[in-house]
């Protein structure tokens, strides 16, 4: 049987890992390489940089960062941010990354998903999900931080997405981001029941109870966090500690 | 010195990458010489069966490999690993490496996604020089969608999904790991450093 992942998420600015506050003055916290490497050895299943550089010289330091990581972390990394072309997927495999993370451009292009997939592999293509509820109970895919609803239905969004040919779903609830409430329990059921491929639950998580909820409650396959373990509010083992004794499986 | 061999298929770095990080001496390499001047091979590889073989072929390397696999420590990873069988069964039948008896065929479980993929428990079935001084409950990272069928004693562990998958298979001096080592944390870092110790 497979073991759940659990997962730390790194915002990585212009080659650093960063953390915004309310939104207001992102404040640089740290190296990426150090960082991920440091989740490694605590025992991190996958970690995830999220490059949320604007510059395009931004970019080829991305590049580097992940090229540098590469060398010291030998757990599945995925890269996301930014990637709207064939050739980003290429340069960002060829850098080190395993798996490729697409949100915004995915919407608005649905055919890098399957062209993605055919020439490196559906293993590799993630497609990262924000969606939040709509008034009617369903839910609505938003992309730019949640500034813009697409008006598309997000559960048939991760179907049209799993039968592209995307490995994996990373699922952000844009309702309990943030709040340290809980994940999306209700959203994370209405996708899982509908795609067969793994899906990554992101957003809400403030205890270790949320981590075993979303095991017990839903099929995802992982959780993953960014501040909660940035700021070390809980660590990657208290986690993995936590799920053991409920008998969740995890990799210690 | 370990010769990586690079025949075009899949993320080689990353094996380089874990071997630079324990120490092991080692080099990316399509060169005969260099293959057979090797202390030991590492076969990576990631794609498809036929396409793979197809370009072992197109480099000439197929004979080299089978000589020089019998003669020193050699380890296939990923495809590298199903290689190393007699036939592949992946979009046609496909003539392997046939350095062990078996074949590559695949996968079927019940209720559960293909491509397996993540972090599964290692059950070791016969321990070989590769399995020293790891835990009872590895775990370690797959992505694959066909699997090794070939007899119980050339498995050295398997894993569950939906069915027995051999996981890690061995016979004489010659392995194959269907997981990526390079990608399995500290167990595969030592699964890497243990086959290092052979050389």
């Amino acid at each position: 049987m497979l073991a759940k992942r659990i997962i730390p998420c790194l915002d990585v600015r212009d080659g650093k890992v960063v953390k915004g506050i309310n939104f207001v003055g992102i404040k640089e916290v740290g190296d990426p390489v150090e960082c991920a490497a440091m989740y490694d050895e605590q025992g991190a299943d996958e970690i995830v940089f999220l490059d949320i550089t604007a510059t395009h010289e931004g970019r080829g330091t991305m590049l580097e960062v992940v090229r540098n990581t590469a060398k010291k972390v030998f757990v599945p990394l995925t890269v996301g941010g930014g990637i709207k072309t064939i050739e980003d997927f290429r340069d960002t495999l060829r850098a080190g990354a395993d798996k490729v993370s697409v949100n915004s451009s995915a919407v608005r292009n649905p055919e890098l998903i399957s062209q993605a997939a055919d020439i490196f592999g559906n293993q590799c293509v993630v497609v990262a999900i924000d969606a939040k509820r709509r008034s009617d109970g369903g839910f609505t895919v938003v992309v730019n931080g949640g500034r813009i609803d697409t008006g598309i239905d997000a559960v048939k969004w991760a179907q049209k997405a799993e039968s592209l040919g995307a490995g994996e779903i990373l699922l952000t609830s844009m309702d309990t981001d943030g709040t340290k409430k809980g994940f999306d329990i209700e959203l994370l059921n209405a996708i899982c029941s509908v795609v067969k491929i793994p899906v990554i639950a992101s957003g809400g998580c403030g205890t270790l109870e949320h981590f075993s909820e979303v095991f017990e409650k839903t099929k995802a396959s992982a959780a993953l966090a960014a501040s909660l373990f940035h700021y070390k509010e809980l660590t990657v083992p208290q986690v993995k500690a936590h799920l053991r004794e409920k008998n969740i499986p995890v990799r210690i | 010195m370990i010769a990586i061999i690079d025949y075009g298929a899949g993320n080689i770095f990353s094996v380089k990458n874990a071997l630079d990080f324990i120490g092991l001496k080692n080099i990316l390499t399509d060169k005969k010489s260099e293959i057979e001047n090797a202390d030991g091979i590492i076969l990576p590889g990631v794609g498809a069966f036929p396409s793979a073989m197809n370009m072992l072929k197109e480099k000439g390397l197929i004979e080299i490999i089978r000589k020089q696999a019998y003669q020193k420590p050699f380890l296939g990873i990923c495809l590298g690993m199903q290689l190393i069988f007699e036939k592949g069964f992946e979009f046609e039948e496909t003539e392997g490496l046939s350095l062990i008896e078996g074949t590559v065929e695949k996968m079927e479980p019940k209720d559960l996604s293909i491509p397996h993929i993540g972090w599964n428990k290692l059950e070791i079935l016969n321990p070989c020089p590769l399995t020293n001084g790891l835990s009872e409950s590895e775990y370690v990272y797959f992505v694959h969608s066909y699997k090794a069928v070939c007899r119980d004693e050339y498995i050295s562990a398997y894993c569950e999904y939906g069915e027995k998958v051999p996981a890690l298979v061995f016979k004489d001096n010659i392995f194959g790991a269907q997981f990526h080592p390079e990608k399995s944390g500290k167990a595969g870092l030592k699964i890497l450093k243990n086959f290092g110790e052979m050389l």
